[in-house]
């Protein structure tokens, strides 16, 4: 794939659809390219990160472990953006990302990253927009859970009649 | 060390100044007579009439004596300029060797300051004293007795001839001498005093200066150029005063002469014209004396010149030797006296009421009397306050106490040598030095006391070397040779150097530095014609990696292999081309597309306009994704084939391609584009340009590139050969003999594990090792973090095999989990020897034999680690408590 097709693969890209194509040229040309065999670990939840990752093509498992075993919360497929949380706030790793299958990405170094928001403020809205539909969707998620739990302490207290 | 430059003169050269006046005094006669002939010429050659004149019993007419005479006035002045060339060669070597003197005894009074004294002189002060200030003073010690002895004894002959001539004219002649030898003295102190404090101006900016090169992290950091700036300026404008009003005073000096001078002729007319009127003096004798004077001014301006240039030169010795004698300076013979000790070391240091203070300060150490034993362990902790360092540095006599003793057993420890003091202990400090040199050096560093094996010297070089001996015993330097073989393995325990060299690096895993030297080492290079061995196991290597790598599994796409017959994706343009490492920058990558030959090669394959086209478009891309950054953004340096300061020259050149076509670029134009593509490589930058029809045609070239390398083009390209060590390339590029492919995650991670296999398969990983450690640190060890400084430090102490180990701080700046390990290391070592330890957190002193807590220069507690902690209201509980 040569970058002028990432440019293209980009575009579709809806984060990146009003950015001018010499903009897209840039990052990919400063971007690397880089490959995951299926089973690769993208990213170690808890560790620093300094980049962050396009899914050009491919499937992802988003991992999170909360002291025992480790479960899904999330797939990631291609035009996904992953990896921003930690090189946007500086803290460790929210999640571990695996490749479920052979993954293309294209890895963007948080120098990169900063600069791109920093001049492009539509990118940075298209940022929030995806960050806040996940808050969103964290939101009712928690609020399903604590129903859900809510309704099992109910179930398995006993009757107060 | 003589107070006085005269002093200093006469004491270590008086033979050869003595020397030097006699052949002076030799030259007179040779000058009067170079002198005299012409007169004998004139008058008798000439104009005489008396022939045949005799010489030497041979008669001679007119003719031929005129050229005996001129023969002779020929060989005369020859032999006077000989002379003169003799001298001043004479007078030359003996400046130079005095200078060498002066500098070789300013060094080691450097060597013999005691350490508090670096804290109020700068390098940027000694420096210039022993390079620049003391240079003039060579120059001058030739010239010290010779030249006033010279041009006195000129004056002398011409101002008896005046006097002879006539009595009063000669005491007009001299009649304002003493005037001015009294007033230019004065003025000339004045002006010396100026010039003691430009020297001081001087050596302070040197001082800012080397203060601005050391604290440029903090200048940046801080945004205070212009503070700086401003200091330099106000200092330059402080120089530039004392110079100018140097100069004003200098020339007034020179206009007073000046006038004193001619206003003698003043007397010469009108007493002599008076006298000559008068008919008490010849018209003839005027006129000679007239003549006499004249003659007179020159040696007159000479001295008076040596006595400026003395004047200078005294001042520059005074201020220098005043420097470098401090009253505290350690006795020589400490330094190089060699007696070792008698029978076993002392079990103990004793510090009887011993009280250190610097100058200035309040004491750190104060009224401390108490026995360290030298065969446990014992840890010192500071509670607050300091003296624990100095305590530590007395112990290794590194300082010595202000008032009261430090004994080792029953000797006093100041009066120790140091080929003692040096040897049985070791002392590591927070930041070990390292020097300019290799890792292996910083290492056998504390092994080279004195030189143990002389060099085998051919012939030549013996005789060469004797003639240095002989030099530098003249000039009171050491003859000790410094290509000799310093290193001595014995004092380490070791039987031979190769025994020497596996102590060291079984000392670097002890630090946990042999990893750090592994990888320095596969980014070395062997010498395969004296390494042969190491070598062909390289290529072993080199070959198990192959079958790796065409071997199913994960690995092959790890590394893309340089094979002669297949364009290699992961490497550049260039390299593909080359197929070879560059030897020098003949055919460095960036210099490539400008060398002819690399550009026939290109011609003969067809590639030329193809190069050319791909560079325009290669320009054309960089202007689009990099014209609207800043100039100078970091994106340029790592990303762009194009500087931030040439984009610009590329835009009208794209322009032109794109409008009229390649055929009307400028040769220098074309090498500009030209010169894009080799940078490139496929399979990293994505740009589709190098197509298989010209990977195939690159190919070619490079078998073109090959098959017709002219001669004398050979040494600058070492090519990819599987069967052969390539001496151009690193240890991993030769084992790996491809490139690590590009975009594969964690790629380099799995490769370095593989080589690392590989190696430890092969039994390489000692020879890459020792290739490491012959790596160097770079400057003050730049190379290396300050963690790998302090275990390198450490390292060093420990291969000298001490009788006593004191360390202050020395594993501070390592982290928590390997100071623990390297500190069970070290003591494991060190079972049954002495190790002094201060340790910055007192949870660290748990494993010692002994703890002692100091506090404000004063011992407070004593004792073992578990008793001291268990005490309620101890010291050490309470740090304990901090941590």
């Amino acid at each position: 794939m040569s970058i002028l097709q990432e440019v293209e693969l980009l575009k579709r890209i809806p984060l990146f659809a009003n950015i001018e194509t010499s903009k897209l040229k840039l990052l990919a040309f400063t971007s690397e390219r880089l490959n995951f065999r299926a089973g690769e670990v993208v990213c170690e939840q808890n560790e620093m990160g300094d980049s962050a990752y396009i899914i050009m093509q491919g499937e992802a498992d988003v991992l999170v472990s909360a002291g025992g075993e480790p479960f899904r919360v999330a797939t990631l497929k291609r035009n996904d953006f992953v990896g921003e949380i930690a090189i946007l706030c500086d803290v460790p790793r929210t999640a571990t990302v695996r490749a479920k299958t052979d993954l293309v990405t294209l890895r963007i170094t948080k120098d990169l990253f900063f600069r791109l928001i920093t001049e492009f403020p539509q990118m940075a809205v298209e940022i929030m927009r995806v960050l806040a539909q996940r808050l969103e969707k964290t939101t009712k998620d928690a609020s399903r859970a604590e129903q859900r739990v809510r309704e099992l302490e109910e179930a398995a207290s006993p009757d107060p009649s | 060390m003589q107070k006085n430059i005269f002093g200093f003169v006469w004491k270590y050269s008086k033979r050869e100044q003595i020397y030097i006046l006699f052949l002076t005094v030799l030259s007179f006669p040779i000058l009067y007579y170079t002198l005299e002939l012409p007169k004998i010429i004139i008058n008798e050659a000439i104009g005489g009439t008396e022939f045949p004149q005799t010489v030497l019993g041979v008669p001679f007419e007119q003719i031929e004596f005129l050229f005996v005479l001129c023969g002779a006035f020929l060989a005369l002045v020859l032999i006077n300029g000989g002379f003169k060339y003799y001298i001043n060669v004479y007078r030359g070597r003996l400046g130079e060797r005095m200078l060498r003197r002066l500098r070789y005894e300013l060094y080691t009074r450097v060597l013999r300051f005691r350490l508090p004294r670096f804290k109020r002189m700068s390098q940027g002060e000694i420096i210039p004293m022993i390079t620049a200030e003391v240079e003039p003073l060579g120059g001058f010690v030739g010239d010290a007795y010779a030249l006033p002895a010279f041009q006195g004894g000129t004056l002398l002959t011409y101002l008896v001839f005046i006097f002879i001539q006539d009595p009063v004219l000669g005491a007009a002649a001299i009649a304002l001498y003493p005037l001015q030898a009294y007033i230019i003295p004065k003025l000339q102190w004045h002006v010396n005093q100026l010039g003691k404090r430009r020297v001081r101006a001087v050596r302070e900016l040197s001082d800012r200066i080397g203060e601005t090169v050391a604290g440029t992290q903090e200048i940046h950091a801080h945004d205070t150029s212009s503070y700086h700036l401003a200091d330099a300026a106000d200092r330059l404008g402080t120089i530039y005063q004392i110079r100018y009003e140097i100069f004003n005073r200098k020339f007034f000096i020179k206009f007073l002469n000046n006038f004193i001078n001619q206003i003698t002729p003043f007397f010469f007319y009108s007493i002599g014209g008076y006298l000559v009127i008068k008919g008490e003096l010849s018209f003839g004798a005027l006129v000679a004396v007239l003549a006499a004077y004249k003659d007179l001014s020159g040696p007159w301006r000479e001295l008076l010149n040596f006595y400026q240039r003395t004047e200078d030169a005294r001042i520059k010795y005074e201020q220098v030797v005043e420097q470098f004698q401090p009253a505290d300076i350690q006795p020589e013979a400490q330094l190089m006296d060699e007696a070792t000790f008698a029978g076993p070391l002392p079990q103990e240091v004793s510090f009887a009421n011993v009280t250190y203070v610097e100058e200035g300060s309040i004491p750190a150490v104060e009224g401390l009397s108490m026995t360290l034993p030298l065969n446990r362990h014992v840890a010192i902790l500071d509670a607050g306050g300091g003296g624990r360092d100095e305590l530590l540095m007395m112990v290794a006599r590194l300082l010595v106490p202000t008032s009261g003793r430090v004994r080792l057993g029953e000797h006093d420890m100041a009066e120790l040598p140091e080929a003692v003091t040096g040897r049985a202990f070791a002392y590591v400090g927070q930041g070990p030095y390292m020097f300019s040199d290799s890792l292996r050096a910083n290492l056998y560093y504390g092994l080279k006391h004195r030189p143990v094996a002389e060099v085998a010297y051919s012939a030549d070089e013996e005789a060469a070397r004797r003639r240095r001996i002989m030099e530098a015993e003249i000039a009171g330097n050491t003859v000790d040779d410094i290509n000799a073989d310093w290193v001595d393995h014995r004092s380490a325990g070791a039987a031979s150097a190769e025994e020497l060299s596996a102590q060291a690096l079984e000392i670097l895993s002890v630090v946990e530095m042999a990893e750090d030297v592994y990888r320095l080492g596969l980014n070395g290079s062997i010498d395969p014609a004296a390494n042969t061995a190491a070598a062909e196991n390289v290529l072993r290597a080199r070959e198990a990696i192959r079958e790796r790598l065409n071997g199913d599994g994960m690995d092959e796409a790890l590394v893309e292999l340089f094979d002669a017959d297949r364009y290699n994706t992961s490497a550049s343009v260039a390299e593909n081309l080359l197929f070879g490492t560059p030897v020098g920058k003949t055919f460095a990558p960036d210099a490539m597309a400008d060398h002819p030959y690399v550009l026939s090669v290109l011609a003969e394959v067809g590639l030329s306009e193809e190069f050319l086209r791909i560079g325009t478009e290669v320009a054309e891309m960089m202007i689009e994704i990099f014209a609207d950054l800043p100039p100078g953004h970091e994106f340029f340096e790592q990303f762009s084939f194009i500087s931030s300061e040439d984009l610009p020259d590329y835009q009208p050149l794209v322009a032109r391609v794109r409008k009229e076509g390649t055929a009307a670029l400028r040769p220098e134009d074309r090498s500009r584009l030209m010169s894009l593509p080799f940078k490139l490589v496929v399979s990293r930058h994505r740009l589709d340009l190098i197509v298989d029809t010209i990977q195939e045609r690159i190919l070619q070239a490079r078998r073109a590139f090959a098959a017709n390398l002219p001669e004398d083009l050979r040494g600058s390209v070492e090519f990819f050969d599987v069967t052969r060590y390539n001496t151009a390339a690193t240890i991993q590029d030769n084992i790996l003999f491809g490139k690590v492919r590009y975009g594969q995650a964690g790629s380099q991670d799995k490769v370095q594990a593989l080589i690392a296999e590989i190696v430890d398969a092969l039994n390489l990983r000692t020879t890459v090792m020792e290739t490491g450690l012959d790596m160097s640190v770079g400057v003050a060890g730049s190379r290396l973090t300050s963690a790998q400084q302090q275990k390198l430090g450490l390292a060093r102490a420990m291969l000298k095999e001490p009788e006593v180990l004191i360390l202050n701080e020395a594993t501070a700046r390592m982290d928590a989990a390997a100071q623990q390990r390297i500190g069970d290391a070290i003591r494991t070592r060190f079972q049954g020897r002495g190790l002094i330890w201060g340790v910055h957190r007192a949870g660290m002193a748990r494993d010692f034999d002994e703890v002692i807590v100091v506090r404000d220069g004063k011992l407070t507690e004593r004792g073992s680690f578990s008793g001291l902690r268990d005490r309620t209201g101890s010291a050490l509980s309470a740090m304990l408590e901090g941590e």
